[in-house]
């Protein structure tokens, strides 16, 4: 009876410790959001929305690194996402398992373990200067696609993969060939996860500054982009110039343009996060 | 008539598995021919082979020939999407697309390019009736084909090889998974259709063996040890081995 009691005791004591270390892991992310959205919060307006910077950025709007940061998301999807859907369909259904298909992986893998910067320096020197697109939108969306394509190629993989085997091999056997089996029924199938994975790429690209330090950011302009050779302001580089460079730089801008970005971001992930739930439930297999 | 004739055919996959050792056996026209025996007699590989679909797996060495109506069908040069469309097959487990009943039904009719509504609509009915399926959905054509019971969902298998009007229907353990009402009502199924069509039947145990076949061939670890008439397979083998499984001494 004593043993049973220290034997429950033990597993309740164990429960108790490994729920309390994940609810640790949760507390940061909690607190950040937290205190970004209590500071940034008052700075929030349609003035700060939809206006210019002005008075040396400490007051008014920040609508151009809005906007830019959409146009370099939209770029990098145009861009990313089609190359990246297609390697996966190449990989997950016609390629053969073997030397060339391995390394390929390799560099994929590879590919997503390299620091932002390095791809910062990387278009620099093949986009901005060699290919002479300048410090541009074009750029900076192509800097960012290569970024971005390892998680795309890897998730949009794993979600072709996870369609049934026995899908493929009824479809052969009613007489579709392997691009009619895909197109009608594998990639529709798998299109939720990848639709996820793409979101997911997209929003760390629209999140960093790195790459787009040496490749497309501007520190202030006066007008919005007019096309896709102009350099344009972006929410994570404006972020890290007003907070870095500017003096007497008023704290809420700060944390206002970080809640806006923060919000971009989740707002991102809300949409995956749906579409991938919905997709499960109507799922048939 | 004879429809396939399988000629020395032989058989080694990637992995080393000897599958058939130099089989050669005659398919009749509007008859079915069952293939019996125990698990890997070679039973399921003859079967692909005879659609190509074991076009799929990994295949170490091929050798012999399989003729359709006189025209070896394992040549390279041979259209194998035309060929499928010649030869239907039906799996063990009922796998239904992830489509409605009627986009189940029309996907084969689709992807060799027919649009006419008229030409889809005649080819749903008709097999749907031929496979005993029409009057439990014809009222839910557009519902998911998922939502229909394990035993509908093998009909409407069936019924989307015959869509596809082919000559040979090929079934791999059509029923295993099926209760035996439903398993009466495919194998009455086939008693129907086999007046139109060449069935090749890998049945799921040797009493539906006996109960459907004209033909029986029975198979033991990649070789043909008995091939003929039903009747005569069932009830007066000639070979020792064959007489021992068919009575239940082994397998």
């Amino acid at each position: 009876m004593k043993l049973s009691l220290n034997r429950n005791l033990v597993q309740r004591l164990g429960f108790g410790l490994i729920g309390l270390m994940t609810f640790m892991t949760i507390l940061p992310i909690i607190g950040v959001m937290l205190y970004i959205l209590v500071q940034g919060a008052p700075a929030i307006s349609w003035e700060f929305l939809t206006g210019f910077p002005s008075d040396g950025m400490r007051q008014g709007g920040i609508l151009p690194a809005i906007v830019g940061t959409f146009y370099l998301t939209v770029g990098t999807a145009v861009f990313s996402v089609p190359l990246g859907v297609a390697a996966a369909i190449y990989l997950s259904e016609y390629a053969a398992e073997n030397m060339l298909t391995r390394l390929i992986r390799l560099a994929i893998i590879n590919l997503a373990g390299i620091p932002s910067v390095v791809y910062g320096l990387f278009g620099l020197g093949l986009f901005v200067l060699f290919l002479k697109f300048g410090t541009s939108i074009l750029a900076a969306s192509l800097t960012l696609s290569i970024m971005t394509l390892p998680v795309i190629i890897s998730t949009a993989e794993e979600a072709l993969r996870a369609v049934p085997q026995s899908f493929r091999t009824v479809s052969i056997s009613l007489g579709a060939t392997r691009w009619q089996t895909i197109r009608r029924i594998i990639l529709r199938e798998a299109l939720p996860g990848i639709i996820t994975g793409v979101i997911l790429g997209l929003e760390r690209a629209a999140g960093e500054t790195a790459p787009i330090l040496f490749t497309g950011a501007a520190f202030f302009l006066p007008r919005l982009p007019g096309s896709p050779f102009d350099a344009t302001m972006a929410l994570p580089y404006h972020l890290f110039v007003i907070s870095t460079q500017i003096p007497e730089m008023p704290f809420k801008i700060e944390y206002g343009t970080a809640l806006v970005l923060i919000v971009f971001v989740l707002g991102m992930n809300i949409v995956a996060t749906v579409v991938r739930s919905r997709a499960r439930a109507k799922r048939q297999w | 008539m004879d429809k396939i004739v399988v000629e020395n055919l032989s058989l080694k996959y990637a992995d080393g598995t000897e599958s058939l050792r130099n089989v050669s056996i005659a398919i009749r026209e509007n008859a079915i021919t069952v293939m019996f025996g125990p698990a890997g007699g070679g039973k399921s590989s003859l079967l692909r082979c005879m659609n190509r679909l074991n076009d799929l797996a990994e295949i170490h060495t091929q050798q012999g020939r399989i003729l359709l109506d006189g025209e070896n069908i394992l040549d390279p040069q041979t259209d194998v999407i035309n060929l499928r469309r010649k030869v239907g097959m039906v799996f063990a487990r009922p796998v239904v697309l992830p489509l409605s009943i009627r986009g189940n039904l029309i996907y084969g009719l689709e992807v060799m390019g027919e649009k006419r509504k008229s030409k889809l609509d005649e080819a749903v009915e008709r097999s749907l009736k031929q496979a005993a399926l029409w009057d439990e959905v014809k009222e839910r054509l557009d519902e998911p084909a998922i939502a229909l019971s394990g035993g509908q969902q093998q009909r409407l298998c069936l019924a989307r090889s015959l869509a596809l009007e082919p000559q040979v229907i090929l079934l791999d353990e059509p029923t295993s998974g099926l209760d035996p009402i439903s398993t009466g009502k495919v194998e009455a199924s086939l008693q129907e259709l086999k007046k139109n069509y060449t069935i090749v039947l890998v049945p799921h145990s040797v009493q539906q063996a006996a109960r459907t076949a004209d033909f029986a061939a029975f198979f033991l670890q990649g070789e043909l040890v008995e091939f003929g008439e039903g009747k005569t397979i069932f009830t007066t083998p000639k070979e020792k081995r064959t007489e021992d499984y068919v009575r239940g001494r082994f397998g």
